[in-house]
């Protein structure tokens, strides 16, 4: 379970939230929706450890993650609005490397698989990145989520220049994962497609 | 946490950084033509007279070494920065000091490594004899690692900040004095015939504290950088 208590955040001058409370459950997803700049990166990037919160606290099963560290990230998977990716390698490269890096080292074969879980083509596998489009470069970065073992996932912006055949793959597959347990903190504009039980909404007035 | 996994991430590292350098060589080569070019301006320079080059030659190989050391510490750093690799690593489940020392070691194989072999011929424009050369390796063998190591921490405190490269020199360059005078003088002492093992033990002692000490200054940095 993640849990925030009292969180506060504010960048520069701006204030974005005062005492924040929020609950995500096993087997939920949180919607964090709201306008530009109204402080849903931040929170991500809190929930992520990435930024730490001016006030309050982000709690995983009760502990504080400031004091789990290392084990907290052991929890987690990150895709930020930054896809994470070099151009100069091939989308197996950076799949199988930033696996590897993340400490959940996959099969030349499994990361293919993946990748053509997320609708990217053999051929494809083995062209630089810098030759593929905007759209392609995300489904890169998201193939993660089908080999990823973590219980938690805070997506970004997740659907951003994907197709619809992609983002109901991407959907199913974050369907998938809360069915086994697992949760997730989304940040996004769009409506995330999924039983309305097992989605909570958080608006983030700015 | 165990030992395999944090192996498993730092040699990742390694392996992908280096990789990059395989498909971008012209990056890690402009930093070596740029020793050769700025070690081959002297003789121009000043002359061709044997005595002076002999003089001045183990403070222009350093100095150069250096600078050229310098030049490519942006590198280390920026590109992960840009492209949301760094957000990554600092969220791996290992200690961050680890994978920084994974990624200076990339660094210095890419950049600092052919300093060290190139280091002999250039300098035989200076006159060196074969011993001085035999200590003027030594020295940049134990050196340049120091020099990364250094370099690492204000690269990653200059991360997202405009006009990086000349911040980076200001910080850092005072940092760089006592491995220069370690390394110069390793190698003046041993044409003056004392033997260069008391600087080369210096050189070694500086490469030791700054492996030590540099990996948990510049991954506190870099999670400054990231906030």
């Amino acid at each position: 379970m993640l849990q925030a208590v009292a969180l506060h955040c504010s960048r520069g001058e701006r204030r974005l939230f005062t005492d924040l409370n929020v609950k995500v459950e096993r087997g939920s997803l949180l919607a964090v929706v709201g306008e530009n700049g109204s402080g849903k990166t931040s929170l991500l990037r809190i929930f992520s450890s990435l930024l730490p919160p001016e006030q309050g606290s982000v709690l995983w099963e009760g502990q504080d993650i400031h004091q789990l560290k290392e084990l907290y990230s052991g929890q987690l998977t990150y895709i930020g609005h930054l896809n994470g990716i070099k151009d100069d390698l091939t989308p197996l490269e950076n799949l199988m490397s930033a696996l590897s890096l993340a400490g959940e080292p996959c099969s030349n074969n499994g990361a293919k698989e993946a990748l053509e879980g997320i609708g990217l083509k053999r051929p494809i596998h083995h062209l630089p990145s810098k030759m593929l489009s905007q759209g392609q470069k995300r489904r890169v970065a998201l193939a993660r989520l089908w080999l990823s073992t973590r219980p938690l996932w805070l997506l970004d912006e997740p659907f951003t220049s994907l197709d619809t055949v992609a983002t109901d793959v991407v959907t199913q597959r974050l369907l998938m994962h809360l069915q086994r347990g697992g949760l997730a903190v989304v940040v996004t504009h769009q409506e995330v497609a999924l039983p309305t039980e097992i989605v909570q909404r958080l608006r983030l007035m700015g | 946490m165990s030992g395999s996994s944090i192996w498993e991430a730092v040699s990742g590292i390694i392996r992908r950084d280096l990789l990059l350098a395989m498909r971008r060589r012209s990056d890690a080569a402009m930093s070596v033509f740029f020793l050769v070019i700025v070690v081959s301006l002297f003789p121009l320079g000043v002359g061709p007279e044997p005595a002076v080059l002999r003089t001045i030659g183990p403070g222009v190989l350093w100095v150069a070494a250096l600078l050229a050391c310098l030049l490519s510490l942006s590198r280390v750093f920026t590109a992960d920065y840009l492209d949301g690799v760094l957000e990554q690593m600092v969220l791996v489940p290992q200690p961050l000091a680890l994978l920084v020392v994974g990624k200076v070691l990339a660094h210095w194989t890419i950049s600092g490594f052919p300093i060290v072999l190139l280091s002999p011929l250039l300098g035989l424009q200076f006159g060196l004899s074969g011993e001085s050369l035999g200590v003027l390796v030594m020295s940049l063998l134990l050196g340049t690692p120091t020099l990364s190591m250094i370099g690492a921490i204000g690269a990653a405190l200059v991360l997202g900040v405009r006009g990086s490269g000349l911040l980076v020199a200001l910080l850092v360059l005072p940092l760089y004095v006592p491995v220069l005078i370690f390394g110069a003088g390793a190698v003046t002492s041993s044409m003056a015939g004392i033997g260069g093992e008391a600087n080369l033990s210096l050189l070694g002692a500086c490469l030791v504290l700054s492996l030590f000490l540099a990996p948990w200054a510049t991954a506190a940095a870099l999670r400054i950088a990231l906030e």
